[in-house]
């Protein structure tokens, strides 16, 4: 199984829910589109839904890693929600909860960020 | 009943077969029954192996990657050899958030994980002559009450 994301905007707020398995491979087309639509669209915020990735490992918390700094010199946020149990030992131990913010669902995102 | 087997797979250090070495690896631990857990944790042990030996042996250049996977009983040994560019400094390598190459996004985890994934993990490595990861995992399966 491979990669695919399903994206969509909402103000200054990029969506991106992700199915499938985040690894090295699939890593690199995933940061050329998110990087060129976070260009193109101006976008502030950014919303990582892992709820249908099944699979990730440390290149996956270098991607999210690398879209952290780069809202965050936009003074932005970028929220990680819908963590299931295949991927939570990897975000534990990355420290990404210490960094970045976890919230339940997209709902809860949205009232974080609030973009109505 | 004693269970034991052995397999040996070489394939290209294309990024492409990290996930063909996970599901390598998924099909011969089968017979095992692993939990959701364990199994996600070999998956991940081997992909990150595998990463490795292509981002760093080879920095993407041409080369094989060869995965000699065990079992006996319970105890499960994987092993993942390149012939690549080798490590100079071991330990600093083992160092959690350690990268030699920030630029491309690596968050330096790859080895912490797989040693907190295993049970046992050894690496040795070798200047231009390339690199070896050995983990040895133990399944919590009853394998006596299968056929
Ligand atoms: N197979 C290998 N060949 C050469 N160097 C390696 C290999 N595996 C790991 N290294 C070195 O060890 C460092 C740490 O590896 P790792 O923990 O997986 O982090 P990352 O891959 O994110 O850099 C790498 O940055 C690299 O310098
Ligand atoms: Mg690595």
């Amino acid at each position: 199984m491979s990669l695919s994301a399903y994206i969509y905007i909402r103000a200054d707020t990029l969506f991106v829910r992700l199915t499938g398995e985040l690894d090295h491979h699939t890593s690199k087309s995933l940061r050329d589109r998110l990087n060129s639509l976070m260009m193109e669209y101006d976008i502030k915020n950014l919303v990582f839904n892992l709820k249908n990735l099944t699979f990730m490992d440390s290149s996956g918390i270098g991607v999210i890693l690398g879209r952290y700094h780069y809202v965050k010199q936009n003074n932005g946020t970028l929220i990680v929600c819908e963590i299931n149990s295949q991927i939570e030992k990897i975000i534990q131990l990355s420290g990404l909860y210490k960094i970045l913010v976890i919230t339940k669902d997209e709902d809860q995102a949205i009232n974080y960020l609030g973009v109505a | 009943m004693f269970k034991r087997n052995y397999a040996e797979v070489v394939f290209d250090a294309l990024s492409q077969n990290e996930a063909f070495a996970r599901m390598v690896v998924s099909g011969f631990v089968m017979p095992l029954d692993p939990t959701i857990d364990e199994l996600n944790e070999l998956k991940t042990i081997v992909s990150e192996a595998v990463t490795n030996s292509i981002i760093h042996g080879y920095e993407n250049k041409k080369g094989k990657v060869k995965m000699v996977m065990e079992y006996e009983n319970e105890w499960i040994t994987l092993t993942i050899i390149d012939y690549g560019k080798g490590i100079e400094d071991v330990n600093k390598a083992r160092e959690l958030f350690y990268t030699s190459k920030p630029e491309e996004e690596r968050s330096g985890m790859g080895l912490t994980i797989m040693e907190i994934f295993s049970d046992e993990f050894y690496i040795s490595s070798k200047i231009g002559e390339g690199t070896i990861v050995k983990v040895k995992k133990k399944l919590t399966c009853s394998c006596e009450n299968d056929v």
